[in-house]
């Protein structure tokens, strides 16, 4: 690819073998698992016995997010993904069906010249889709991620070529410093600070890691990334390589993400032919190559200096930080390592602006963040919103409340975050006051419980993954978590006592200050947290003394 | 070279920069405990012992692998860190099984020592009796995982100083163990050189020289200091 006009002829290309109408089928790992491939099949079937190959187009696409209702198909005119359509989405022109089974399929289709489909009919105006706002997950669930042009002809890589003919590499660090975006993985740590000091630190050779091995309980979010649209990921590796010096990105995906791994890998090789990746990108002089790691199963890589050993083909053990990775990471040269989630809003923003970023979101947290709402919940799956919406909004409203019961409370964060009872659910969603109330953001995983749930299992739960997730370095963490799982197992046979409740406390606080990196560090708040706000429940199961005194 | 100028426990102290908070403190006299840290070999920061509070930091920041800084000013024995340390060494003695009474490094060990220093006379947390076994496949050591705190001095001395690197450590969390060669029994290691560098890195009994009794384990440490810097220094004397 040697230019902009190269480049938007593959989209013209692109955009004129569409056909008018494009019915999206979900083929990322949940939708799959409820046979979604034998609906497309079914589906791409149908259009051509049906004669209508001119007209209609049956797509493999990324997640549309709707995952507790998959597998998802949805019709929409090919001439809306276009990115200078301009003008209403009229909503009959959409459509969207639930639970498809491979015999519901070909009704679709048929419905398409008239009659009605057996499938069930969803409703893209209901709050879970409504009050979305997508900017990392737009193109999700709409554009094949198995083929480039699609991803091009959406207004792909014009970024990264804004960014190498338009901008110096510190006008790249500004713009996304002047977007306020923070880190996705959960520490919330402002990206341009980051990317700053990557790009001040001399050397010949720097690095640009991509962290997904995503690893929270209930949390799926960057899978659904690199598996719906991994060239976004891609994208934001190569303008942040351009910006910080580095000519070589690793994206480190857990051996768990067969299917991510697949596509990355695609989009990869794709992006080379193209000459997007590789050498002299855009006949410039900048040259950027991504590399796929792939993770061997411990949470622990998660972790940034674990994660860098690992790379490096060491134990994933953390290491004491400073130096930080930025500083001295992969093989000891200067490292920016970020998120998924974070990759992928900087294409956006280098195309519109860091101005209009910081527009949305509080004050301290800019853009959007990507939720995966589970639990006991009656709309599972992955949303977009905007930072500073409430808990209640994401809980009640989009996500429908709880099918039976009420709701007890909200878990964030995964095994580093808290439960959050129902009665702070107006707590507004955005780095701080999460902390505030003794939870963190994390990386997002959302988990309602409600009122059968009894608040103690839930620490027990997070404490004994912890526990086999330690990678025993320091010993706070690897002897800690399991004295702290024993003695919530203690608690749960009600044997304990008062005093081992306080005991309990007190390790807690000690495995949380003395341990060497975030996981030890985070473990114990689960516990805490459910001992702030659910502290009778704790109490409830104290054993009773023999002889009251009373 | 510059000079830093510090506090540490109200002492004001002055010491060339890039030196660690530990060394800073050892050279004025302050005693920080320790576990992990061994002269000789790099630090790894892992046994929390060292963990001091620096005034504006809230973090606890363990004094082997934090360098000193122009004004900071370092508690090394506050109340709330004489409590998390003596956690710590109830932690590790519930942890493995450690039964001074009949162990080789028996009066001369160093978790006993940190166990006495922190005043540690028993422990709150329930004994985890884990099972272990014990490895006397070499001619002339053994090792006894019962005994081992997982400090990793073993694996840093033998790798940095011998370069052998015939130990590392295994499996994750409660289930790590010290593994030599390829998990292999230590007496089947091609690598070993027998130099004996880890029974005298060995904090405590867990490493040992065959022939040895209760209480009768003796370390050369000084010959682990006498090769580095034989090394780095160019200085053969003893």
């Amino acid at each position: 690819m040697d230019d902009l006009a190269n480049l938007i002829d593959v989209a013209k290309t692109e955009r004129s073998r569409q056909k008018r109408l494009r019915v999206h089928c979900c083929t990322s790992t949940g939708c799959r698992a409820a046979s979604s491939e034998a609906v497309l099949t079914s589906l791409q079937d149908t259009i051509k016995t049906e004669g209508l190959e001119d007209e209609v187009e049956a797509i493999g696409v990324g997640c549309m997010g709707f995952c507790g209702r998959g597998p998802l198909v949805e019709i929409e005119p090919s001439a809306w993904l276009d990115p200078a359509f301009q003008g209403d989405k009229p909503l009959e022109n959409e459509q969207l069906y639930e639970e498809v089974k491979p015999e519901q399929a070909a009704s679709i289709i048929t419905a398409l010249k008239g009659g009605t489909a057996t499938a069930v009919k969803g409703n893209p105006q209901h709050p879970f889709f409504a009050r979305q706002m997508k900017i990392v997950r737009e193109f999700s669930g709409r554009i094949d991620p198995e083929r480039i042009e699609e991803y091009i002809a959406v207004g792909g890589y014009r970024s990264l070529y804004k960014a190498v003919y338009e901008m110096t590499p510190a006008e790249v660090v500004d713009e996304i410093t002047r977007s306020g975006l923070r880190g996705r993985g959960g520490g919330g740590y402002p990206t341009g600070l980051k990317w700053a000091t990557v790009a001040k630190m001399t050397g010949d050779q720097k690095y640009v890691i991509c962290n997904g091995d995503e690893g929270d309980p209930g949390a799926f979010m960057d899978r659904s990334v690199l598996e719906s649209d991994p060239h976004l990921v891609l994208e934001g590796m190569a303008i942040a390589g351009y910006a910080v010096g580095a000519n070589h990105g690793f994206i480190y995906v857990r051996a768990e993400y067969p299917l991510a791994i697949q596509r990355l890998q695609k989009a990869i090789q794709q992006a080379k032919k193209y000459g997007l990746l590789g050498s002299q990108i855009f006949d410039s002089m900048f040259d950027f190559k991504v590399d796929i790691r792939i993770g061997a199963g411990a949470f622990v890589c998660g972790e940034e200096t674990a994660l860098i050993q690992s790379i490096e083909g060491g134990r994933g053990n953390p290491q004491p930080r400073p130096p930080y990775p930025a500083q001295s990471g992969l093989w000891d040269c200067p490292t920016l390592i970020n998120n998924v989630e974070t990759f992928g809003n900087i294409a956006p923003i280098i195309h519109r602006g860091g101005d209009w970023y910081a527009g949305i979101g509080t004050e301290k947290s800019k853009g959007t963040k990507i939720f995966a709402l589970t639990g006991k919940i009656r709309n599972n799956g992955l949303i977009e919103v905007p930072m500073g919406i409430t808990l209640r909004d994401i809980v009640e409203d989009m996500g429908g409340g709880v099918p039976e019961g009420d709701i007890k409370a909200v878990q964030t964060g995964g095994p580093s975050g808290g439960c959050i009872p129902v009665s702070l659910l107006d707590t507004p969603v955005d780095y701080d006051s999460l902390v505030a109330i003794g939870s963190m953001m994390g990386s997002g995983g959302m988990v309602v419980m409600d009122d059968t749930t009894n608040m103690v299992e839930v620490a027990k739960f997070y404490m004994e993954f912890c526990k086999e997730e330690s990678c025993g370095k320091c010993i706070p963490c690897r002897a800690g978590t399991v004295q702290l799982y024993d003695m919530l197992t203690h608690l749960l046979s009600q044997q304990a006592t008062e005093d081992d409740l306080i005991k309990l406390e007190e390790l807690c606080r000690m495995v949380k200050e003395t341990s060497l990196c975030g996981l030890g560090m985070s473990a114990p708040n689960p516990v805490l947290s459910t001992l702030r706000y659910f502290h009778d429940e704790y109490e409830a199961l104290l054993k009773t003394p023999a002889f009251s005194s009373s | 070279m510059s000079v830093k100028t510090l506090k540490i426990d109200g002492k004001d102290i002055a010491i060339e920069s890039g030196t660690t908070v530990l060394q800073a403190a050892k050279e004025n006299g302050v005693a920080i405990p320790t576990l992990c840290h061994l002269d000789g070999v790099s630090d790894v920061g892992a046994c929390r012992l060292c963990l001091v509070e620096v005034a504006g930091s809230n973090k606890l920041l363990p004094a082997c692998v934090t360098e000193v800084a122009e004004g900071m000013d370092i508690q090394t024995n506050t109340p709330k860190l004489q409590q998390y340390r003596k956690m710590t060494v109830e932690l590790l003695f519930a942890e493995g099984n450690h039964v001074c009474a009949v162990c080789v490094a028996n009066g001369n060990c160093e978790l006993q020592d940190m166990a006495v220093l922190v005043g540690m006379d028993h422990s709150r947390f329930p004994y985890q009796f884990p099972d272990r076994p014990v490895d006397v496949s070499h001619e002339q050591f053994g090792i006894d995982h019962n005994r081992c705190i997982l400090c990793t001095r073993c694996v840093r001395v033998c790798d940095e100083i011998e370069g052998a690197h015939v130990w590392d450590v295994a499996q994750r969390g409660e289930n790590c163990f010290i593994v030599s060669g390829l998990n292999q029994p230590w007496g089947e290691v091609d690598a070993c050189t027998s130099c004996g560098k880890c029974v005298d890195a060995c904090p405590t009994g867990a490493i040992f020289r065959k022939g040895s009794t209760t209480g009768e384990k003796e370390r050369d440490r000084a010959k682990l200091e006498f090769l580095v810097t034989a090394r780095e220094q160019h200085q053969w004397t003893r």
